[in-house]
């Protein structure tokens, strides 16, 4: 690979970032609503399992999808009953889970490590593939990278766009104030934890199925439960900036490649673990950014200010609070 | 006549909450059985084998048991230190990370000892150094914290990883092998840098004897120091820290100190005692779990150590399921799971049951 | 619509905060709740808008019994309520806070609402603009946008508890002009409030509460001095006190401003000495745990300065202040002054200080039994501070008060505790004078405040409005200077 084409490496951008997008996705959704849902990693695991056992055993990669997006979606249910009926810790419940899920994985997936098995091979879209550049680059992939794209754009709507994409905002900044104005904020907590752990399990099932096809232990899949959520916090829980987030991401794993080319005499290790002391200087900026005294400084100046702009996340006001019933 | 009519004695509280106790053991333990024999009947083996094998694999000789004391010493090294990040209400993800930093210290002074001198001097050195390199890498995830604002389980998660790369490094580049580089870890340290073991159960005695005195430092520095007491304050209304003066900084970077330290303690154990030598998996998930072991043990320093006991069964004797029943070792990693979750559970719905209880009266 | 309050009652336990009052409001009328702190105002309006359950009695809507138990089915009757803490979604905009409840479904009506919302704000003549922020409006911005929605949703019967507090003028006049605009156009008013003049202005009948029940109503044109009576009661006797002398200036503060509560704290200027008894009256949230938490040392001014005997004290960290003997005890107790978790005997030997590495359970544990027993604190050296009762929290954090200090500030000091044990309380006080500690307190009883004080200031909005020895004001004019004559 020492050629460089660039639409070869947008491509490669965007079919690896898909899974990570899936996932960031679904837990910015799960987030906005209130619920931290530390589990991510260990999900993912799970439903990549599941994704390829079930696969394989049917051959059928829809069923693959379809049980890998339960699993998530099972999770997640466990996570959203400890935090919003019985009142726990999420941090707690999200840890054990994220822990315990990826054992499962590896302990029922043991007897299918390094089999060969069905992969979700490329469907370039007919007549969009044929536009140069951007074809080569967008829609000259296979069906889960396009599910992706279209989720960024479908959930933007979603949560912007209709009235109950604001309850889901709602309930994340102010449940009492939900409660007083007749929505349940649990049972709309509970759904939305639900959502975000199905599009994470169909992140585990793009993994297993069509970016880093198979299963074994490792996979490859490890690691990337904590770049969404970090990403999560990145895209201030929007989701197009999220995306944008998750692209970032897959676009520096890819150069990582490059660069080890490149410069052979630098560690690989180097490249492999870049993306997380460069996620803690992100957070901490983002942190920065928020203090009064740093935004009163760029009073004045203009440009200073649509950076700190940029980087400000609004967090969702009741974010890992679990709400107690009543007043 | 009635004058004990409605008076609860202490002695009869005493024998409910006991009763209450053994009733939550007994449903906790049922549940997680029941789980883990669905997953193992899943995938198709047989349940009892199972847990035979596991019984076995731990306890069934004196070298088994030896075994299970040897992953005992870390875990429970870990889970004395995270007693004080979690009593002051911080999640200290990153203690994996610590032990690996202190392993690397460790091993970083004993390279300067690879020919065999002064044996005891270098060793002592490789402990202190440890303790410094886990202290060191806590801190900066305290720091992270405190000044920075990063929420300390993204930071202690990120540094985790990035101890990983540096051990990786060090192992397949300044520090490999001559000639091979490999996953088998780097140079095996001369038997004068080895800590003296029991010969049968492999067991070393300044091991156990570190893991024992952590567990009565930590005991004494909860319960009967300032510290102690300045932690469980903070870590239970940080609000009303200026009514007594506290520096909630100080005590967090402090606890976490403490923390680092107790790793790095772990990681040096590992490798002048166990593996001799630096590998790449030197801290063996012992981090993470004994966040579970101080989750499960109600963050009780005396308990802790059964709990860990008990985990360190599980480690050790699942690793004949692979040989004996093609299964995967993670099974006990499935288990101590649910250990946890089965716990929590239980007391959430008793603290539910009792609320329910107490509104139905009023 | 016309409401019918019968015989309500709602109880805490042995406490009535509302005792069989009786209450009518005619329909397209303003009907205005008065009272001082603690009467019952906010508990009977909580629960006509079905945020509290009630004890007992009726809620009667247009001769028809109602029963309704959260505020979406009270607002499905028509009763909707302006809360004192805005129930909205600061980061959310104008618009989106307006539609979160009412819109339904998947599609977008944004511009339905859009419509809406912009109708509503020109019949009342309102500034606000649907796709700002709702964090950067002011308070009588969200109050509108509050009143506004409810209007949208059918609300036939608005309730508003003290919104007048912390808003601009034009804002309440505004406020006011939409009141009579929506009472001309059949709707029922209720406004709850501690201010006279505003009722005053305002109302068309007025309905004043006192310790849970009616004591009065009274119809335009008003006679403040009667209302007053109604609201506070007989005087009560000067008690005797014996005299101390004042010393030294212990802390002055100079056009000091802050932010904190509704209302935050307006250019301050006060000198308090050695030895005086202050106690801060005024409704609740006036200004008073803000000056108090200034003083503390907690709360950084926003202006002015700030000294202690002389020396300046802005930008000094929390620390300084306590090296100066300043000691704050907070009206919340287990959010702000008591660890939850924590035994009485760990509170104590937290207080020891001392550079002990060690602690001193034996002393600590004789100390709490001592001082449990000196202060009547209800529970063992072992009970963990969560499973005290109010009262007892209240004695356990005043029984950690060490007795050398320069300066006392205490927030609400006796909240909770019965008049055996407040009186305990204000004997043990007084000995801290004696031993020439000044004391400020903050207090909602201004039948205690006038007992026990020498000095007295009144906050009204943020403001200190009246400065007066004890001995040459009376209940009167300081009633008057809480409801806002001077």
């Amino acid at each position: 690979m020492t050629g460089f084409d660039l639409t070869i490496l947008l491509g490669g951008v965007v079919a690896g970032a898909a899974p990570i997008l899936l996932a960031t996705l679904g837990e910015t959704i799960t987030e906005k609503a209130g619920i931290i849902n530390l589990s991510l990693d260990g999900t993912i695991m799970l439903s990549a399992m599941t994704a390829f056992v079930v696969a394989f055993n049917t051959e059928s990669l829809v069923a693959g999808f379809v049980s890998a997006a339960i699993v998530g979606a099972l999770v997640a249910a466990v996570v959203g009953i400890f935090s919003i009926y019985l009142e726990q810790s999420q941090v707690a419940v999200g840890f054990v889970l994220t822990l315990m899920a990826r054992d499962l994985a590896y302990f029922l997936g043991n007897p299918y490590t390094r089999l060969p098995g069905p992969s979700v091979g490329p469907q370039p879209i007919p007549l969009l593939k044929d536009i140069p550049f951007l074809g080569d680059v967008f829609f000259n992939h296979s069906f889960p990278v396009y599910l992706s794209l279209l989720l960024i754009g479908l959930i933007w709507w979603y949560m912007y766009r209709t009235p109950q994409g604001l309850r889901l905002r709602s309930v994340g900044e102010n449940p009492g104030a939900c409660f007083a104005r007749g929505i349940n904020p649990r049972s709309l907590q509970m759904v939305y934890v639900l959502c975000g752990g199905f599009f994470v399990g169909l992140a585990g099932a793009t993994f297993s199925l069509c970016t880093k096809p198979g299963w074994g232990r490792p996979q490859g899949a490890e690691g990337t439960g904590w770049i969404a959520l970090a990403l999560v916090i990145f895209g201030g829980w929007h989701p197009i900036r999220a995306a944008i987030g998750a692209y970032l991401f897959a676009f520096l794993q890819v150069m990582g490649i490059y660069f080890q080319e490149w410069f052979p005499s630098v560690p690989a290790q180097v490249f492999q673990v870049a993306p997380f002391p460069l996620m803690i200087f992100t957070l901490i900026f983002i942190n920065f950014a928020q203090k009064e005294s740093v935004i009163k400084r760029a009073e004045g100046r203009g440009w200073l200010q649509v950076i700190l702009r940029l980087f400000s996340g609004a967090m969702p006001t009741s974010l890992g609070k679990p709400h107690k019933t009543g007043q | 006549m009635q004058e004990k009519n409605g008076m609860n004695t202490s002695a009869s509280i005493h024998d409910k909450a006991i009763v209450r106790f053994s009733r939550d053991l007994v449903l906790t333990v049922l549940v997680v059985v029941s789980f883990t024999t669905l997953i193992i009947v899943l995938s198709g083996a047989p349940p009892l084998a199972a847990y035979y094998h596991i019984f076995k694999g731990s306890l069934g000789s004196w070298v088994k048991l030896g075994h299970v004391i040897r992953v005992w010493i870390p875990l429970t090294l870990c889970t004395c230190g995270l007693l004080y990040t979690f009593r002051i209400g911080l999640w200290n993800i990153g203690v994996e990370g610590q032990v690996i930093m202190g392993a690397i210290f460790a091993t970083y002074v004993l390279r300067f000892g690879m020919d065999g001198r002064m044996a005891t001097f270098f060793l002592i050195a490789a402990f202190v150094a440890g303790v410094a390199g886990g202290a060191l890498w806590a801190l900066i995830a305290g720091y992270l914290k405190t000044k920075g604002g990063v929420n300390e389980i993204f930071a202690g998660l990120g540094l985790n990883f990035v101890a990983q790369g540096i051990i990786l490094w060090l192992i397949f580049g300044p520090w490999k092998r001559a000639g091979i580089a490999s996953m088998s870890g780097t140079e095996l340290l001369p038997r004068e840098l080895w800590l003296s073991y029991v010969s049968t159960m492999r067991l070393s005695p300044l091991g156990l004897s570190l893991a024992l005195c952590a567990i009565i430092v930590t005991a004494v520095m909860l319960r009967y120091t300032k510290i102690g007491l300045c932690l469980k304050a903070l870590g239970s209304n940080p609000n009303a820290a200026h009514i007594f003066d506290l520096n909630t900084r100080l005590y967090m970077l402090l606890a976490m100190v403490f923390a680092g330290g107790f790793a790095g303690l772990a990681g040096s154990i590992q490798v002048t005692g166990v593996y001799h030598r630096l590998i790449p998996a030197i801290s063996s998930n012992y981090g993470y779990l004994a966040l579970l072991v101080a989750m499960l043990s109600n963050y009780n320093v005396w308990i802790g150590p059964v709990v860990a006991f008990f985990f360190a069964c599980l480690n050790v004797g699942s690793i004949q399921l692979p040989m004996m029943l093609q299964l995967d070792s993670s099974l006990s990693g499935v288990i101590q799971g649910a250990l946890v979750l089965a716990a929590l559970a239980v007391h959430a719905w008793r603290i539910r049951a009792r609320r329910i209880a107490e509104e139905t009266w009023n | 619509m016309r409401i019918e309050l019968r015989d309500m009652h709602k109880h805490y336990g042995s406490i009535k905060a509302n005792n069989g009052i009786n209450l009518t409001v005619e329909e397209g009328t303003i009907h205005g709740i008065l009272g001082e702190n603690g009467a019952g105002k906010s508990t009977l309006m909580k629960v006509l808008a079905g945020y509290i359950t009630k004890t007992g009695g009726d809620i009667i809507i247009d001769g028809t019994v109602k029963d309704y138990h959260t505020p979406a089915e009270a607002s499905i009757q028509g009763i909707g309520m302006l809360y004192q803490e805005p129930l909205d979604y600061p980061p959310l905009t104008v618009l989106e806070n307006f539609m979160i409840g009412q819109a339904k479904g998947v599609s977008n009506q944004h511009s339905l609402f859009r419509e809406k919302l912009e109708e509503l704000i020109a019949h009342f003549n309102f500034t606000l603009d649907p796709d700002v922020i709702v964090k950067y409006l002011t308070v009588g911005e969200r109050q509108q946008l509050e009143m506004l929605r409810l209007l949208s949703l059918g609300i036939e019967v608005l309730i508003l508890d003290e919104p007048t507090t912390g808003i601009s003028d034009l804002q309440k006049e505004a406020l006011f002009n939409s009141l009579r605009k929506l009472a001309s156009e059949g709707k029922s008013i209720i406004l709850v409030s501690h201010k006279l003049k505003d009722s005053e202005a305002l109302c068309d009948r007025v309905t004043v509460l006192r310790d849970g029940e009616v004591t009065g109503s009274m119809e335009k044109p008003y006679d403040a001095n009667e209302l007053l009576a109604m609201m506070f009661g007989e005087p009560p006797l000067p008690s005797t006190r014996s005299a101390v002398d004042y010393g030294e200036t212990v802390l002055s503060m100079k056009n000091v401003s802050g932010l904190g509560e509704r209302t935050g704290l307006s250019r301050c200027t006060i000198d308090i000495r050695e030895g005086e008894m202050i106690g801060l009256a005024g409704l609740e949230g006036s200004g008073q745990g803000v000056f108090l938490r200034i003083a503390a040392g907690i709360t950084k001014p926003t202006e002015g300065s700030l000294s202690f005997f002389g020396g300046n004290m802005i930008g000094k960290k929390l620390h300084a202040f306590k090296k100066e003997g300043v000691v704050f005890l907070p009206a919340s107790r287990l959010e702000e002054g008591l660890m939850p978790d924590l035994s009485i005997q760990e509170h104590f030997a937290l207080k020891e200080g001392g550079s002990s590495f060690f602690v001193k359970w034996d002393e600590a544990r004789a100390e709490s039994s001592q001082k449990t027993e000196k202060f009547r604190v209800k529970g063992t050296p072992d009970t963990i501070a969560e499973a005290l009762s109010g009262g007892n929290q209240q004695r356990l954090m005043l029984s950690l008060l060490s007795k050398e200090s320069t300066l006392l500030l205490l927030e609400q000091p006796t909240r909770g505790l019965d008049v055996e044990s407040s009186n305990w309380v204000w004997w043990h006080l007084s000995k801290y004078c004696l031993r020439k500690t000044a004391v400020i307190f903050s207090s909602t009883d201004l039948d205690e405040i006038m007992s026990i004080a020498d000095r007295i200031l009144v906050f009204f909005d943020g403001r200190i409005i009246k400065d007066v020895q004890r001995d040459e004001t009376d209940a009167r004019e300081l009633a008057e200077a809480i409801a806002g004559r001077v």
